[in-house]
C-alpha cells in the first residue's frame, strides 16, 4: 500500500509518539499525554496500542498481535492484518519469534526477553479513574503521590467482601511512585509484570502513553494480612493439560458442559506439538486446528 | 474432544464481502452516484463535513454512500482519511461580515442593515409528507432576485458600540490544532470552540437543551444566524501577503444572553458562540449555548454544577467518534476479564456460603 508511510503513520506522528514513549520510559507508570490520532479503527479497539507500535516498528521486526491472549481472535486478526498492509512486517503466532508483541487484555505465558517489546492496548489508563471521575482531579492526585483513595477502596473490599474484589485491571505500583493500571489483564498476569523486556502501554482515546522499563519493580497494591493472590481457575487445560497457565472457560454442549482451555494460544499449542495432551485433547496434529 | 474455535480470517473475509453486497442493496434498483448524494444530501454531507472536520463535499458524500448512509460511520471514515493529510498552515481568520449571505435572521431586532433573509429553511414548512415527492422529485422554478453588494453587519456590532455587550478580547496568536496536540485541562476558549465545532450534533443539542431547561439557564437569544460563503485566505510566506485558497459554506451563530453581572463584571450582555462547516443550524446554535454555559469561570458566575457548565464532562464526552468506539468496543471478545470476574464470584459465593453455614 504504496500511499501511506510505512506503518501508517508519518514520520512526524511517529516522532511525537516516539517523545512521548521516551518520556513514560524515563518516569515509569506516568501517563504522558500525547497527540492521539484517529486511526482507521474504532477508538477503543486498540488505537492507542496500534500507534505505539507503529511508532516503533521497524522493518526488520517481527510482530505478534494477540487479543485474549489468543492470534486467531477478529481483533488481533484485524490489526495483524493492518501491519502487514501497511509495514510489511513479519507477523509471527510464536511468543519467542516475535520482537514486538501488541497484545489485549493478557501476557504471554512465556516469559518475554530483553530484545522483546510488549505493546498494551488500554482501555482506562487511569486506575483512579472509577474512584474519582475527573481528569483534572486525578492528575492533581498522582502528582501528589495521594493514593489514600485507592486503598480505602481495596479495604472496603475487604470488609464488605472479605476479599479484594479486583479481577483484572488489577492496580499496581511502579518502582515505589505511581500507581498504574496494567490494562485489563486478569490480576494472574500481574507478577509478570517485572520481566526484562520494554513494556509500553498506548490508550488511544484518552491520548495517554505510559511505560515499564526493564527489570522495573512493579508491586501489586495489597495489605500486609491479606496479601496479593494471582488467581485462576483450578483446572487444567483440557486440551495440553497445563496447570500453570490462565485458562478460558468454554460452555460446549446444551447440558451447560464446562471445559477450560489455556487463553494463551500459542503456549497451547507449543505444549501439544512437545506432545502434552490434556483430558479433553487430542494428540496434536499440524492441520487440526 | 474439542478442537480449539479458529477462523477469524474467514469470518473477517466473509463479513465484509456480505457487507459490500448489503451496501448495494437490491439490483435491481440503479445505484446512487455521488453526485447525487452530494447534491440530494445535502444536509448529510453538511453534517459529515462539520463532525468530520474536512472541508469536501465529494469525499463526505463518498463517505456517505460507503456507510450505507450511517452518519457517524461516515464521519470516521473522513476522520481517518483527514488525519493522513499533512498539516499545510493555518488560514486568516474568514471574515464572516464579508459572508454572501444565504440565510440571516435576527430574533433580538425587528429589522437592521442587511434585512432579516429566511433563505431555504425548513422552519415554516408544514412537516407534511409530500407523497408528490415519491413520484416526482423535480423542483419548481423560482424567482430569483439580485444579491445585494457589500457586506452584511453583524447584528452584535450594533450592541457593542452601546457597550453593552461583553466585549471580545482579540487573540494573536494562532489558536492550537486540537487535532496535533492532546486535548489537556482547563483548555482555552479557542480551543474549546474547536472541540465543540466538531462535536456530534445530538450530544451538543441535548446539553444546550439541558440549559434551556434550567440546568445552568442562561436566557439566550439568537441575536444573529447567518448562512452563506466565506472566503478562505492564507497567507503564503513566499508571497508575503494572503490570498484567497477557497470558498466554504458556513453557519454562524451568536447568541446574546442576559447578564445580571458579578463581582467581577457590571451587568450586560454576554455573548455564545457557534460556527460550523456548511449548513448546520441546529448544531451552530447549540454550540452557542453550549459555548455561553461553559464560560461561567470567565464571566465570574457560579458554578451551579450543571453538566453543561462542566468543561471536562461535555469536552471529553462530545466527540462521536471517541464514543462510538468505546462503546461499541464492549462487543469485543472479554473471555479474559469475564473468566477472572467469573472466579472472583464463584469465590465470593463460596466463603459467603461458608460463613453462612458457620453462623448457623
Amino acid at each position: 500500500m504504496s500511499d501511506y508511510n510505512f506503518a501508517y503513520l508519518d514520520e512526524q506522528t511517529k516522532r511525537m509518539i516516539r517523545r512521548a514513549i521516551l518520556k513514560g520510559l524515563a518516569i515509569p507508570g506516568y501517563q504522558v499525554p500525547f497527540a492521539s490520532r484517529e486511526m482507521p479503527m474504532p477508538y477503543g479497539w486498540g488505537t492507542g496500542g496500534v500507534q505505539v507500535s507503529a511508532a516503533i516498528l521497524t522493518p526488520d521486526d517481527t510482530l505478534k498481535v494477540i487479543d485474549q491472549g489468543a492470534d486467531d481472535t477478529t481483533n488481533a486478526v484485524s490489526i495483524r492484518r493492518f501491519f502487514q498492509k501497511t509495514a510489511g512486517v513479519a507477523v509471527t503466532e510464536a511468543t519467542a519469534e516475535a520482537s514486538v508483541i501488541q497484545t489485549r487484555h493478557r501476557i504471554p505465558e512465556q516469559a518475554l526477553r530483553s530484545d522483546q517489546i510488549i505493546v498494551y492496548q488500554v482501555p482506562i489508563p487511569e486506575p483512579l479513574r472509577f474512584l474519582e471521575p475527573s481528569e483534572v482531579e486525578t492528575r492533581k492526585m498522582h502528582s501528589l503521590e495521594e493514593y489514600g483513595l485507592m486503598h480505602v477502596k481495596l479495604y472496603e473490599d475487604i470488609s464488605q467482601h472479605g476479599d479484594i474484589a479486583t479481577a483484572y485491571a488489577y492496580p499496581v505500583k511502579v518502582e515505589g511512585r505511581y500507581v498504574m493500571d496494567p490494562s485489563p489483564i486478569p490480576k494472574f498476569d500481574n507478577p509478570k509484570l517485572e520481566m526484562a523486556g520494554i513494556q509500553l502501554f498506548g490508550a488511544g482515546r484518552e491520548q495517554r502513553i505510559y511505560a515499564i522499563p526493564p527489570y522495573t519493580k512493579v508491586v501489586s497494591l495489597d495489605f500486609d494480612d491479606y496479601p496479593f493472590q494471582p488467581t485462576k481457575a483450578a483446572q487444567e487445560c483440557g486440551l495440553c493439560g497445563a496447570s500453570d497457565s490462565y485458562l478460558d472457560e468454554l460452555i460446549v454442549d446444551d447440558a451447560g458442559g464446562r471445559m477450560f482451555m489455556c487463553s494463551d494460544t500459542d503456549y497451547c499449542t507449543t505444549r501439544r506439538r512437545a506432545g502434552h495432551v490434556g483430558a479433553q485433547g487430542t494428540a496434536y496434529a499440524e492441520d487440526a486446528a | 474432544m474439542y478442537v480449539a474455535v479458529k477462523g477469524g480470517e474467514r469470518a473477517i473475509d466473509n463479513a465484509h464481502a456480505w457487507l459490500a453486497e448489503e451496501r448495494r442493496g437490491d439490483l435491481a434498483v440503479p445505484e446512487l452516484t455521488v453526485a447525487q448524494i452530494r447534491e440530494q444530501m445535502a444536509l448529510a454531507v453538511n453534517r459529515v463535513m462539520a463532525e468530520g472536520s474536512l472541508y469536501d463535499p465529494d469525499l463526505a458524500a463518498l463517505a456517505i454512500k460507503q456507510a450505507r448512509g450511517d452518519l457517524i460511520e461516515a464521519i470516521f471514515l473522513i476522520r481517518a482519511y483527514r488525519t493522513t493529510l499533512p498539516r499545510i498552515g493555518g488560514s486568516a481568520p474568514v471574515q464572516t461580515e464579508t459572508m454572501a449571505c444565504d440565510r440571516r435572521v435576527s430574533a433580538t431586532f425587528k429589522d437592521a442593515p442587511g434585512g432579516q433573509v429566511l433563505g431555504p429553511t425548513f422552519d415554516y414548512t408544514h412537516r407534511l409528507l409530500d407523497f408528490k415527492l415519491a413520484a416526482d422529485g423535480e423542483a419548481a422554478a423560482v424567482q430569483t432576485g439580485t444579491p445585494h453588494e457589500g457586506g452584511t453587519p453583524h447584528i452584535m456590532s450594533y450592541l457593542d458600540r452601546e457597550g453593552l455587550i461583553q466585549p471580545e478580547v482579540a487573540q494573536e496568536a494562532p489558536p492550537p490544532d486540537l487535532t496535533r496536540t492532546p486535548l489537556e485541562l482547563p483548555v482555552a476558549r479557542a480551543l474549546r470552540l474547536q472541540a465543540l465545532a466538531r462535536a456530534d450534533e445530538g450530544f451538543i443539542l441535548g446539553m444546550a437543551y439541558s440549559t434551556q431547561r434550567g440546568y445552568a439557564r442562561n436566557h439566550a437569544f439568537v441575536a444573529e444566524l447567518r448562512i452563506g460563503a466565506v472566503a478562505v485566505e492564507m497567507e503564503i510566506p513566499e508571497l508575503g501577503f494572503a490570498i484567497e485558497i477557497g470558498e466554504i459554506t458556513v453557519t454562524e451563530c451568536e447568541t446574546v444572553n442576559q447578564f445580571q453581572g458579578s463581582k467581577t463584571q457590571p451587568p450586560q450582555f454576554t455573548r455564545g458562540y457557534g460556527l460550523v462547516f456548511g449548513m448546520t443550524e441546529r448544531k451552530a446554535i447549540s454550540m452557542a449555548l453550549v459555548d455561553r454555559a461553559l464560560r461561567w469561570k470567565e464571566l465570574g458566575e457560579d458554578n451551579l454544577g450543571a453538566p453543561a457548565q462542566d468543561e471536562e464532562f461535555v469536552l471529553y464526552h462530545s466527540d462521536n467518534i471517541q464514543a462510538t468506539g468505546f462503546l461499541e468496543h464492549i462487543k469485543l471478545p472479554h473471555y479474559v476479564d469475564f473468566q477472572a470476574e467469573l472466579e472472583l464470584v464463584r469465590k465470593l459465593r463460596r466463603d459467603a456460603q461458608a460463613y453462612r453455614e458457620a453462623a448457623e
